[in-house]
């Protein structure tokens, strides 16, 4: 294995940890807004892992895959947001 | 250039790590959002850089996810926010006693 | 001061930098200068901009100039070195073991008037250390800072955390 494959994998360990501390987060809650800001926060991190997957995978298409999840995250956060602005949180 | 590009890749993670761990220590909603939507920003704008150094022949697409990103991740926070204050939750303050020094 | 209005019919200018943004996404997107691609892009950034015309206002808010490029490369240079600098501040507040926080909600007022610059200088304080865009009401942004000094005002909180943006936002939006 060379310095830089080693370098990926630290990288994608790295990830997985951050994405373990997210679900952490959105399992205990407390409230419904702490799991929204860390379904937010998961999508981005998703979106930056799945960009880093792209080379060690050999295809751009997991870059595709990374925009309109990206995209398509922030409108689903955006609407969910609007529920409870408009009433309905805990 | 590819070593280059796989420790961008190490260090845009650590950022996405510390800004999950963010989420996890900070002690309120308007906190967690801070710490999440920074950390995470700035790891994934590296994480493109460095996959823009192993791969060059990708830049135009990353930097479009960069720029989107760059847009939508804090008007989604924002979002969050407003609603959080609309719905009347409010934030935390660091209670007095604390000043003092807990254990 | 101009008076901005989401319902009125976008002028020329504002048509064509929508049309214009939209194909330079395309262009990054598709990657290739190729003429059947450069044709399906400009068909789909006009049946994009068509579509999406009433909202298409936002883009009246640019001064176009020949100093636009040279003052938006200042802002992008200005605010990379404010969101890493934001960044580290933020990985030594949470790594900390004593949390140094003294969070509270403060507002500041803002001398940009087009939504474009409002949008801007609200994501900009947004990435930047310790603060957090909480609400855009007219020319007053509610911002939740992370470290608030003791008896800080709006014009204080106005010096400390927009001024800096504002100044160079300034130099291509209004």
């Amino acid at each position: 294995m060379t310095l830089a494959e080693l370098l990926q994998l630290v990288a994608l360990t790295l990830f997985a940890a951050a994405i373990l501390l997210g679900l952490l987060r959105l399992v205990r809650g407390p409230a419904t807004p702490d799991r929204l800001v860390a379904a937010d926060t998961l999508t981005v991190i998703a979106t930056a892992l799945l960009a880093a997957l792209a080379p060690r995978l050999g295809s751009a298409l997991y870059l595709d895959v990374a925009l309109v999840y990206g995209v398509l995250a922030f409108v689903g956060v955006v609407a969910l947001a609007r529920i409870i602005e408009t009433g309905g949180v805990r | 250039m590819n070593l280059l590009g796989s420790l961008l890749l190490v260090v845009g993670a650590l950022f996405c790590f510390l800004g999950a761990l963010g989420l996890w220590r900070m002690p309120d909603v308007y906190n967690r959002i801070q710490a999440g939507t920074k950390a995470v920003t700035l790891g994934t704008l590296t994480t493109l850089l460095g996959v823009a150094l192993i791969q060059p022949g990708w830049w135009p697409k990353l930097l479009a996810i960069g720029g989107l990103l760059l847009i939508t991740n804090p008007i989604g926070s924002s979002v969050i926010a407003r609603a959080l204050l609309r719905a009347g939750v409010d934030p935390w303050h660091r209670p007095e006693a604390d000043k003092r020094g807990t254990p | 001061m101009t008076p901005h209005s989401h319902s009125a019919a976008p002028t020329t200018a504002t048509t064509l930098t929508a049309l214009l943004v939209a194909l330079l996404l395309w262009l990054l997107l598709t990657g290739s200068l190729d003429g059947q691609e450069l044709f399906i892009g400009l068909l789909v950034a006009v049946v994009t901009v068509l579509l999406a015309r009433r909202r298409s206002a936002l883009f009246d808010g640019i001064i176009w100039s020949s100093q636009l490029p040279g003052a938006v490369l200042l802002y992008l240079g200005y605010f990379l070195r404010a969101l890493v600098h934001a960044n580290l501040d933020m990985a030594r507040r949470i790594l900390s073991p004593a949390l140094p926080i003294r969070p509270a909600l403060v507002q500041v007022r803002t001398e940009l008037t087009s939504p474009l610059g409002r949008l801007l200088l609200a994501n900009s304080i947004t990435l930047t250390p310790g603060t957090l865009t909480v609400e855009v009401e007219d020319a007053l942004l509610t911002i939740h800072w992370i470290d608030v000094p003791p008896d800080t005002d709006i014009d204080a909180a106005t010096r400390a955390i927009c001024a800096d943006f504002e100044r160079y936002l300034r130099g291509f939006v209004r």
